[in-house]
């Protein structure tokens, strides 16, 4: 493969890496300091809003990004490096000796990482439910808060609200079928009537949590780094003043949406 | 005290500190990071008006801090809110002794808080009795993502906690400030997970828990154990100042925090010296909940807007509110 093609061939996979917290790919969040493809060889350098930003999640990112990288056929050698963090040289020497996450950070690590990534990729979909539904919400006045645990996936417009609330359900392996009822739980059991309006009322506080987070750490990452500025692109699911969902696309066949719900990777949260 | 628009309000600056991050006080390069990370807070944060150089920002001392809170700053009394942090600082991040010697020099103005670490047990648990005789602590703050060995954090729910707590009602300690925020080390013991005041608030109910930063980044989490526990409270170091330059985010927080606790519950701080009051004072009494989200969030009240800057922590810490500065009602904690 040439340099070029394995160079965009290695964005678009890092595209599919995201910070669990924030729920954005690390190439949004301006995370991906530099990346050189050369004769197989993909280095990538990864930066963080602070030197503390948490150790746990500074190596599920990079090492998830060098999961990535190395499944693209042209890559021979991939090399991902942290800068700048309290722990950049354990966990680049961890991820350079393919050590995991617990021979990487030895007694302190006692659990492994999938438990953390399973609590905020539940979050991530709680968010998204948020969104999905406060937006049907503003559009149908009519629309009461408890009928809600009627409104079905099907009833959803095609916006990259609802796009996103699929991605997650199938990230958790909740249902994505046009039927399944849009206000479920994290196992995905509905919820009771006379709940409905105290579970929304906690899935906006947690999205809240989780956009108020993105913002902090995109500040703080264009405070450490000025020229980051340039790399982050705005969050697909940002809802200027009006309310609006930005990005509404037109009107798609159901069938046509489902399919483009299903998840890339796995590690697509 | 701040006026505006006739109302008068009575300021507690409830999470201050005098803190010493000069290079020569710098441990390791943790300290120069751990520093580096607060300017950064500091920086994207503040309005232009109130950015400091670098320099001034590793210490600032008594006199500039008297300055900056009182003469500047509207503040009526101010509480300590020391994190020690040795493993990054030689004599240890905030200054114990110039803060408490600075308290003696002004007394009614301000309140030294002090530290405890349970990982010292036995030992810890002593200096505990000291340190409550000599600085009559009526709070303590603790950092549960403090370093110590290779301890990289401790838990309210740690079996030795539990034996200092006991020690604090036992000492009238009685005010337990918790830093849950965004910084951050332990990695399974993660230092944002808030469950853990959910423990020790259900068994301790005698003391008041106040969750520095709000649980942010994980203010649902929060929410959601302040709901129950009303011995819970909200600090809003580090949330309050995205009034300038995220006022819908704060809409949010501050609106989420009315709803899920009450405004009894919520105590301002600036977190000097990564904020001066000052602004954040003045923002906070013309802050409006912008217009097209007050169908979600009631605006702020003058009384609320009273409480939360001062009464409720004067309560909270039998500080004295001159006549006419209270409320009809006196707030309840």
């Amino acid at each position: 493969m040439w340099a070029a093609q394995l160079e965009v061939a290695a964005r678009a996979a890092l595209d599919t890496v995201y910070d669990p917290e924030l729920d954005e790919p690390v190439t949004d969040l301006g995370f991906v300091r530099s990346l050189t493809a050369d004769d197989g060889r993909v280095t990538v350098h990864l930066r963080l809003p602070t030197s503390f930003c948490s150790p746990n999640f500074a190596y599920l990112m990079a090492s998830d990004a060098k999961d990535a990288l190395s499944a693209l056929p042209g890559a021979r050698e991939v090399t991902v490096l942290l800068d700048d963090h309290h722990d950049s040289d354990l966990i680049n020497r961890g991820l350079a000796a393919d050590a995991g996450y617990r021979g990487t950070f030895g007694h302190e690590a006692e659990q492994d990482l999938e438990e953390l990534r399973g609590i905020f990729r539940r979050k991530a979909h709680t968010a998204a439910m948020e969104r999905a539904l406060t937006a049907l919400l503003r559009a149908r006045p009519d629309l009461a808060e408890e009928q809600l645990g009627d409104v079905v996936l099907g009833d959803l417009p095609d916006t990259s609200a609802t796009r996103a609330l699929l991605r997650r359900r199938a990230a958790l392996g909740l249902g994505t079928a046009p039927a399944d009822p849009a206000l479920v739980d994290d196992d995905g059991r509905p919820c009771p009537r006379g709940e409905i309006p105290l579970r929304l009322r906690f899935a906006r506080s947690v999205r809240i949590s989780v956009d108020g987070n993105a913002h902090f750490c995109r500040g703080l990452l264009r405070t450490r780094y000025p020229q980051s500025a340039a790399d982050q692109s705005m969050r697909p699911e940002e809802f200027p003043a009006g309310g609006k969902p930005v990005g509404a696309g037109e009107p798609v066949p159901a069938a046509e949406l489902f399919r483009r719900s299903a998840p890339a990777k796995e590690n697509v949260s | 005290m701040y006026s505006k628009d006739g109302e008068n309000y009575f300021i507690v600056d409830a999470h201050v500190a005098l803190w010493d991050a000069r290079r020569e006080n710098q441990r390791n390069i943790h300290g120069k990071q751990f520093i580096d990370c607060f300017y950064d807070y500091h920086r994207n944060l503040s309005p232009a008006s109130e950015l400091w150089p670098y320099e001034d920002f590793l210490y600032q001392g008594g006199e500039r801090l008297m300055k900056d809170l009182f003469t500047d700053g509207y503040v009526d009394h101010a509480i300590f809110q020391p994190a020690h942090l040795g493993a990054f600082y030689n004599t240890g991040f905030g200054q114990t002794e110039e803060a408490f010697a600075l308290t003696r020099k002004h007394p009614g103005m301000l309140t030294y808080n002090h530290c405890f670490d349970p990982r010292f047990e036995e030992a810890g648990l002593r200096q505990l009795r000291e340190d409550a005789a000599r600085f009559g602590l009526k709070g303590v703050k603790l950092y549960t993502a403090e370093w110590k060995g290779d301890s990289r954090g401790y838990k309210l729910s740690d079996p030795w906690t539990y034996r200092y707590l006991e020690a604090c009602r036992e000492l009238g300690i009685k005010n337990i400030h918790i830093h849950k925020g965004p910084t951050i080390r332990p990695l399974d013991r993660d230092a944002f997970d808030v469950a853990d005041v959910d423990a020790a608030a259900s068994d301790f109910t005698d003391l008041n828990f106040v969750v520095e930063h709000c649980g942010l980044p994980r203010l649902e989490d929060f929410c959601w154990i302040a709901t129950q526990e009303p011995n819970v409270h909200a600090g809003l170091a580090v949330a309050i100042p995205f009034m300038h330059t995220r006022p819908r985010y704060f809409a949010q927080i501050i609106g989420e925090l009315l709803y899920w606790l009450d405004e009894d519950r919520i105590q301002f701080s600036s977190d000097y010296a990564l904020w001066t009051p000052k602004w954040i004072v003045e923002q906070f009494v013309d802050f409006r909940i912008p217009d097209d989200m007050t169908g979600e969030y009631p605006q702020l009240t003058v009384a609320q807007k009273k409480k939360i800057l001062g009464l409720n922590a004067a309560a909270m810490y039998d500080i004295e509110v001159p006549a006419g500065l209270g409320l009809a009602e006196p707030a309840v904690v």
